[in-house]
This record gives C-alpha cells, sequence and structure tokens, in this order.
C-alpha cells in the first residue's frame, strides 16, 4: 500500500448525493480476478453514453477536461450500497488518492482506507465551499496535522481519523501485517475459547 | 453491568484492543463466494500463506452464475474463469465448496441459515453487504471488502472499531397484506438510505417477535440499505425451533447446553443504546419504491414526492434526479402505472415463505401478458422443497420463468438483466440506477406485491387481492 503524507492537487467536483458502488464501478465490471484495471470503467453509465466508449457524456465531469487532479470531491453519502472493494480499486486506478465528502458509508471508507486512498469527512458548509472553487482551485491534505486547506482561500478544516489508522496511512502499513504479527495471541484466544464451559 | 445483545457477542469475541484504536475481533464463520474472493486469495498467496483456518470458511457460487442450464460450461468466458478460480482457491486451501450442481449451492446468505451453519453468538462475515442477514438468529453479521477477506484467511481475524447501536421497536398487530418487506421498506423511508450509517441495529417489540425466522431475515438484510454494518434480532424459540436438526446444527449430545447458552443472549433489561426508534407496526401497509435509493418508498397507495416543497436544496436535487431516473412525475400516484418485467428472488426474498406468498396469490391465476416473470429461489434445497410442495405447478401454470437458484438480477452480473428504460418490480434489495442491468428501472417491494402485479401488469395494491 502507498503511503500517505501530504498531498496538494487540483480536484474533481461532483455534487451528487448518495453515489452508490453501482455508479461507481457497475456490477458487470466485477468479474475480473485481480484488481487492476478498473479506472477505465469508474463511473462507467454516468460517463458513457449507452456503454460506448467513444461516446462521452460531455455534461459529466470526468468527461470535462478542465477538471483534473487527484482528489474527488462528492455529495454526502458517498459509497453507499454494495460492499465490493471494486469500487475503492476503480476510484484509486484512475487516479484519485483522497476522497472528500460531508458523509461516508461505513464499508467503503474501510475499503478506501485498506487501499491508501483517504477519505476525508468535512463539514456541509465547508463542502459547499470546495464546490464554490473553480476548476484551477488546489486543496491541500496534511494527513499528519490531520487538515484539508482551500489553498486560495486558506478556509481549513480539520478532519477525523484514528490513530491507528492513520499510522498504516502514513506509513503504507497494511491490517494483515499487523495481525500476523499477533497470531499468537490469536492461538491462545482460541485455546481460551474451546475451554469455556 | 447491563448489556445489549450486540454487546454480549462483541465483549466475547474480542482477541485484544489496540490502544486508542480498533479491537481484534475474531470471526467464527466467513463465508465466501466467486466474485469478491479472487483477489484476497492472491494476496495471502502474494504473502506465502495458507488459509489460517480453512474448517471455518464456507464457499459457494451465487453472484455471477447463470440461472438456466446450469449444468452446462458457463458461456460468458470471465464469469466462467472466476467461478473456475473459486473451485481451485476452495481446492488449494482445503475450503468446503457447494458449487454448481451441490445439492447445496446457493445464495450465500440463504444457505447459510437453512444448513443450520449460522447459529446464535456467532460473528459471521462476508464480502457482500448484505450479510447483515444472518443476525435473524442472533449473531453478529456484517459484510466486508476483499482485503478484509484477504484479513480474514490470514487471521481469522478482523480490526474493528466498536459501532454505536440503536435499537428499533416496532409494537403492535401487522395489517392485512404487510409482510417483513414492507416492515423494512417502511423503516428505511422513514430514516433515509443513511439514517443508521455507524449503527449496528437490533431489532425489537412484538412485531418482530411474531414473524418467523425467513421474515425475520428480510428485515436484517436490508439493514445495510440504511447505512447500518448489521441488523440483529435476539433468538428465542422460534430460532431453536429453524435450527434444530439441520446439517450442521449441533447434534443431540450439545444441543441443551447450546440452548443455554443461547437463552442468554437478549438485551438486558437496563442496556443502553445510542439510539432508539419506535414505530407503530400498525402505521404500516404495503410499500413500493419510486427511486434510485432504497430509502425513496411510499405507501403502495401514495404519491411521489412534490419536489418543490423540499425544503433542503440537496434532497430536493437528488429526488428530481431520481424521479427523472425512473421516468416518473413527481406528486402522482403509482398505482395503476404498467410494469413489464416481475423479479421473484434474491437474498431478501427468495426463501420458501416468500415463494408460498407468491403462490398463494397467483393460484390458480395467470400472468398479464405484457408482463415476463422470473422467479428465482434462492438455493438449491428451496428449489427442492418448491416441487415437494407443488408449487412449481402453480408458477409454471401462471406463465412464470422458474430459474435455477443464484443472485440473479437483483444485480444483473449474470445474463438475468432488466432492459433500458423498461419497469420491473423487484422483490431485491436495490434500486440504484442500472442495478438491475444499465437504465433498468426498479420498483422495490415485497413478494405479495410483485406477485400481484405480476397477474394484473400494473402496480397493484394486493389488498384487492386478499378476501
Amino acid at each position: 500500500m502507498q503511503a500517505f503524507t501530504i498531498l496538494t492537487s487540483t480536484f474533481v467536483p461532483l455534487p451528487i448525493e448518495n453515489v452508490d458502488t453501482d455508479q461507481i464501478i457497475p456490477a458487470r465490471f466485477l468479474k475480473a480476478t485481480t484488481k487492476d484495471g478498473f479506472g477505465k470503467n469508474l463511473f462507467r453509465d454516468w460517463r458513457y453514453e449507452n456503454n460506448d466508449e467513444t461516446k462521452p457524456k460531455a455534461d459529466f465531469v470526468l468527461n470535462q477536461p478542465q477538471y483534473s487532479g487527484k482528489i474527488l470531491v462528492a455529495g454526502k453519502n458517498f459509497g453507499c450500497g454494495s460492499s465490493r472493494e471494486h469500487a475503492a480499486w476503480s476510484v484509486l486506478d484512475y487516479g484519485f488518492t483522497a476522497v472528500v465528502s460531508s458523509f461516508f458509508a461505513d464499508i467503503f471508507k474501510n475499503n478506501a482506507l485498506n487501499n491508501g486512498v483517504l477519505p476525508i469527512t468535512v463539514s456541509d458548509e465547508f463542502l459547499q465551499k470546495i464546490f464554490a472553487q473553480n476548476n484551477t482551485s488546489e486543496l491541500t491534505i496534511d494527513l499528519a496535522k490531520q487538515t484539508i486547506t482551500i489553498d486560495a482561500t486558506g478556509d481549513q478544516e480539520t478532519f477525523d481519523i484514528n490513530i491507528y489508522k492513520k499510522t498504516c496511512m502514513l506509513n503504507g502499513y497494511d491490517d494483515i501485517d499487523y495481525l500476523l504479527s499477533i497470531r499468537s495471541d490469536i492461538e491462545t484466544f482460541e485455546k481460551q475459547e474451546s475451554q469455556t464451559p | 453491568m447491563a448489556k445489549t445483545l450486540f454487546e454480549k457477542i462483541w465483549d466475547k469475541h474480542i482477541v485484544k484492543t489496540i490502544e486508542d484504536g480498533p479491537s481484534v475481533l475474531y470471526i467464527d464463520k466467513h463465508f465466501i463466494h466467486e466474485v469478491t474472493s479472487p483477489q484476497a486469495f492472491k494476496g495471502i498467496e502474494k504473502r506465502g500463506l495458507k488459509v489460517f483456518r480453512p474448517d471455518q470458511v464456507v464457499a459457494t457460487a451465487d453472484h455471477n452464475v447463470p440461472t438456466i442450464d446450469q449444468h452446462l460450461p458457463i458461456k460468458d468466458e470471465l464469469s466462467r474463469i472466476q467461478v473456475q478460480q473459486l473451485i481451485e482457491n476452495c481446492k488449494k486451501h482445503n475450503i468446503v465448496l457447494y458449487g454448481l450442481g451441490h445439492p447445496f449451492q446457493g445464495i450465500v446468505h440463504v444457505i447459510g441459515p437453512e444448513l443450520g451453519i449460522t447459529q446464535p453468538g456467532m460473528t459471521i462475515v462476508c464480502g457482500d453487504s448484505h450479510t447483515s442477514t444472518h443476525g435473524a438468529f442472533g449473531a453478529i453479521a456484517f459484510g466486508i471488502g476483499t482485503s478484509e477477506v484477504e484479513m480474514v484467511f490470514a487471521s481469522q481475524c478482523l480490526l474493528q472499531s466498536k459501532p454505536k447501536l440503536m435499537r428499533i421497536n416496532i409494537e403492535g398487530e401487522l395489517n392485512k397484506g404487510v409482510v417483513s418487506k414492507d416492515i423494512i421498506l417502511y423503516i428505511i423511508s422513514k430514516i433515509s438510505a443513511s439514517g443508521a450509517t455507524g449503527y449496528f441495529v437490533e431489532y425489537a417489540g412484538s412485531a418482530i417477535r411474531n414473524l418467523s425466522m425467513e421474515a425475520r431475515m428480510t428485515i436484517c438484510n436490508m439493514s445495510i440499505e440504511m447505512g447500518a454494518r448489521g441488523g440483529m434480532i435476539a433468538p428465542d424459540e422460534k430460532t431453536f425451533e429453524y435450527i434444530k436438526g439441520r446439517q450442521f446444527a449441533p447434534g443431540k449430545l450439545q444441543w441443551d447446553k447450546k440452548i443455554a447458552e443461547w437463552s442468554q443472549l437478549y438485551s438486558d433489561k437496563d442496556a443502553t443504546f445510542d439510539s432508539e426508534i419506535n414505530i407503530n407496526a400498525g402505521d404500516i401497509t404495503p410499500m413500493i419504491t419510486y427511486g434510485t435509493n432504497p430509502g425513496l418508498g411510499i405507501a403502495i397507495t401514495g404519491s411521489t414526492p412534490v419536489t418543490d416543497s423540499i425544503p433542503d436544496e440537496g434532497e430536493r436535487k437528488n429526488i428530481i434526479k431520481a424521479l427523472q431516473y425512473m421516468g416518473l412525475e413527481a406528486g402522482k400516484p403509482l398505482l395503476g402505472m404498467p410494469v413489464q418485467h416481475v423479479f421473484i428472488g434474491s437474498c431478501t426474498n427468495s426463501r420458501i415463505e416468500d415463494l408460498r406468498l407468491v403462490a398463494s396469490v397467483i393460484k390458480g391465476k395467470k400472468k398479464n401478458q405484457n408482463v415476463h416473470v422470473m422467479i428465482v429461489p434462492g438455493s438449491q434445497q428451496v428449489a427442492k422443497q418448491v416441487k415437494e410442495e407443488g408449487l412449481d405447478k402453480i408458477f409454471e401454470a401462471a406463465g412464470f420463468s422458474i430459474r435455477q437458484a443464484g443472485c440473479s438480477a437483483c444485480l444483473g452480473m449474470n445474463e438475468d438483466k432488466i432492459p433500458a428504460g423498461e419497469y420491473c418490480i423487484s422483490t431485491s434489495n436495490r434500486n440504484f440506477e442500472g442495478r438491475q442491468g444499465a437504465g433498468a428501472r426498479t420498483l422495490l417491494a415485497s413478494p405479495l406485491t410483485a406477485a400481484a402485479a405480476a397477474i394484473t401488469g400494473v402496480v397493484t395494491d394486493v389488498r384487492e387481492f386478499l378476501s
């Protein structure tokens, strides 16, 4: 997993609420057996007319070259629905390493963190301030300080992340490294449980 | 100290807690399927690991399988490879697989309970958000991502922060024509598709206690549709009776001990919840959704919202967008609107009791000629029971297409898709844009309401069919 420290980037605005994982990556693209190549199908049915890659929908933000960057900014309840981690893989493979919203669905949030994509929950007001920026405006995310800043205006908010996950993200560690390190504790737990009357 | 049902099970499964961080939660049962497991197997293999506790893993093929001619090789190449890889992975790692052709094959959340694998007091996970279904037995059951599937393969544990706890009490008698699907659609319509995010929900009250196990599973199944990690119901005599004698249920020697243990699984009288909601069962009528998330539901006799009068701008835009996708007008009733498809199936409503409900409405009748009706039993065992009870004759006489077990048109991963622009009354759990096929328009409802629409060809109040 790639470590995440400080990121300064323009952003792609997606001011839609309740973006579900079927929109992020439709089920028909879940037939892969690897984690690669999902980016080209990110928001597939919002991106193309009749599923045809030669017919991009001009009004969809990913088809508007003036918007680019490593940060996706979306309306509240982003990532609701299915537990498919393919949604987080699509976001990452497309080139986003942070997603900003005023509310995230739980499973998507965990999946993102497990893949080095930082989900940042901001207030509704701050989200609207970001949406009010133009396409050249940059955001700076500092994970160590837990801050997100709109560089042009200096507006800043702090965000929550649990210390364990923060350490993992800052260093690029994953949970499996940790779980493997405590296998003897797990085996002891199993023995105790099997002896419980 | 007084504990909730959730806390009693959670506390018993904590291996250790990281300071200021998550807890290491021990997992009793891990269900896997073909779609969310291949990358996890690759992951542990890359680390040079074997599955740590293969005896606690159960596999089936459901999401991506065809529902006709399952004895033949799968036509779609990518699907075939994915199913084949599950077979190879299970063999390599000594995991029991109920694959295509096996008498126990079926939707993972249907077979777990019907085989007696799902039991009270357990922690259960699966790479599928509807794992909450198993909570109906008084288990902590929730959906996980593929990285987490890999964690459980590697260690039989997950790192989890304790969620907040919510209790939803539903008291009173249900009205005629109202079944458990209506209860859960009603709850989600009241608290929204994100109303329980961050919570684990316990359903309680007389209306819940009066439900069968199948009906309880339908309710817990859709907990995720209001954002909850899971839903659960305290086990009782009905739970024990359901489990008794099933394939993997505790045997005679253990039974009394298990019952004593399971009987302790309830929220103590003084236990506290972070949030509590009270619902009067009598307020619930048959429900249907009109929009593109499961929270956008109304009474079957109701109308779509008048969008001008929605004060919150975000919500207004959201509903306008949903109505546009659905091809519906604001402020109009749905009753009488033609539908082209009826889908009866999915981990929400494909159990024998659901199919009996459908049969009770359509017996002796024929489907409307303009409607295509697909009925997909949740498992091979349900399909067998359908035959034994003669329900297949009723479905065939009505002109329904009876399929083989799988997730099917709930998520349209296989060829069972709804064409763009057409309407489908579906007993499944999600009405997201394109969920049942690109451009498909889904109206979620109960098996009773779906059956009524199959006969009339239009959105119908099933109470007209019930004497």
